[in-house]
């Protein structure tokens, strides 16, 4: 029998920040199994390597007139910061950022936690999860 | 007749986190920058139209979404700007949300109307 502690979930990302759904609720899943005791790998490919970017910073609103204070802009660069947090050791985060995506987008300033990878590390990834789960581009 | 038709057809991507959709709040931007415009909500995005939404409790990683999206009230304060609002009338009973569900601003369309609809404006942005 499998405990919690000893499991682990796999999850591909390809999205870019702001333009899925399914990206909220993939940091959701995250999220939860993290809570759950389930140890997170995660494949950020194609613009999903935008998703760690250091440099992702809050804007006011001139449509409804607030303040950077007031709007309380959040990043995902700031939720994944928080999922690391939470992934710090027993369950464990590991967050792979394709290496090619991140040169061809430039998008090489993340914040603490992901490090550089390639296809290779999803395939690993995934002999070793308990399951995989891909959310691709639509 | 206003001159740009704005068409949006889906809803709800990457909206949570956004705090707005994306093409509703550029409409408004460029409804102040003096366009002359109309939205036209279709497909998934006539949810946008429905009152009381509430999109609170977002927390990741312990970090909590303080300031979540309000879609109806955007939508209305689009029509407050001057912006009139269709909404596919079919697209709507085809997701089951009635007409007491509307917020206030709204101008509903029939499919048969559409083509119309775009023939009178000058422009039509199909996002």
């Amino acid at each position: 029998m499998t405990t919690s502690s000893e499991k682990s979930i796999t999850i591909a990302l390809m999205d870019p920040p702001y333009e899925s759904g399914t990206t909220t609720t993939a940091l959701r899943i995250m999220d939860a199994a993290l809570r759950k005791g389930i140890s997170v790998n995660v494949f950020a490919y194609e613009g999903a390597v935008n998703l760690t970017m250091r440099g992702q910073a809050p804007h006011p609103n001139p449509v409804k007139g607030t303040s950077i204070e007031e709007q309380d802009h959040p990043s995902t660069a700031k939720f994944i910061a928080g999922l690391f947090t939470l992934g710090a050791d027993s369950p464990k985060l590991e967050w792979v950022n394709c290496g090619l995506c991140v040169d061809e987008r430039g998008a090489g300033e993340w914040i603490d936690g992901p490090r550089r990878g390639g296809p290779g590390d999803l395939f690993k990834f995934s002999q070793e999860s308990t399951n995989t789960l891909i959310i691709g581009t639509r | 007749m206003p001159g740009i038709l704005s068409i949006v057809e889906r809803a709800y991507h990457g909206t949570i986190e956004e705090q707005d959709d994306t093409i509703l709040w550029l409409s408004h931007m460029i409804k102040n920058a003096g366009a002359d415009l109309s939205v036209l909500l279709r497909s998934n995005a006539v949810n946008y139209a429905v009152k009381g939404q509430d999109a609170s409790g977002l927390n990741i990683g312990g970090v909590a979404l303080g300031v979540p999206p309000t879609l109806d009230t955007d939508v209305v304060a689009l029509s407050t700007a001057g912006v009139t609002v269709y909404v596919v009338e079919e697209d709507l009973s085809d997701r089951g949300i009635g007409n007491d569900e509307l917020c206030d601003g709204i101008t509903k369309v029939k499919r048969s109307g559409l083509a119309k609809l775009f023939d009178d404006h000058d422009a039509v942005w199909h996002w």
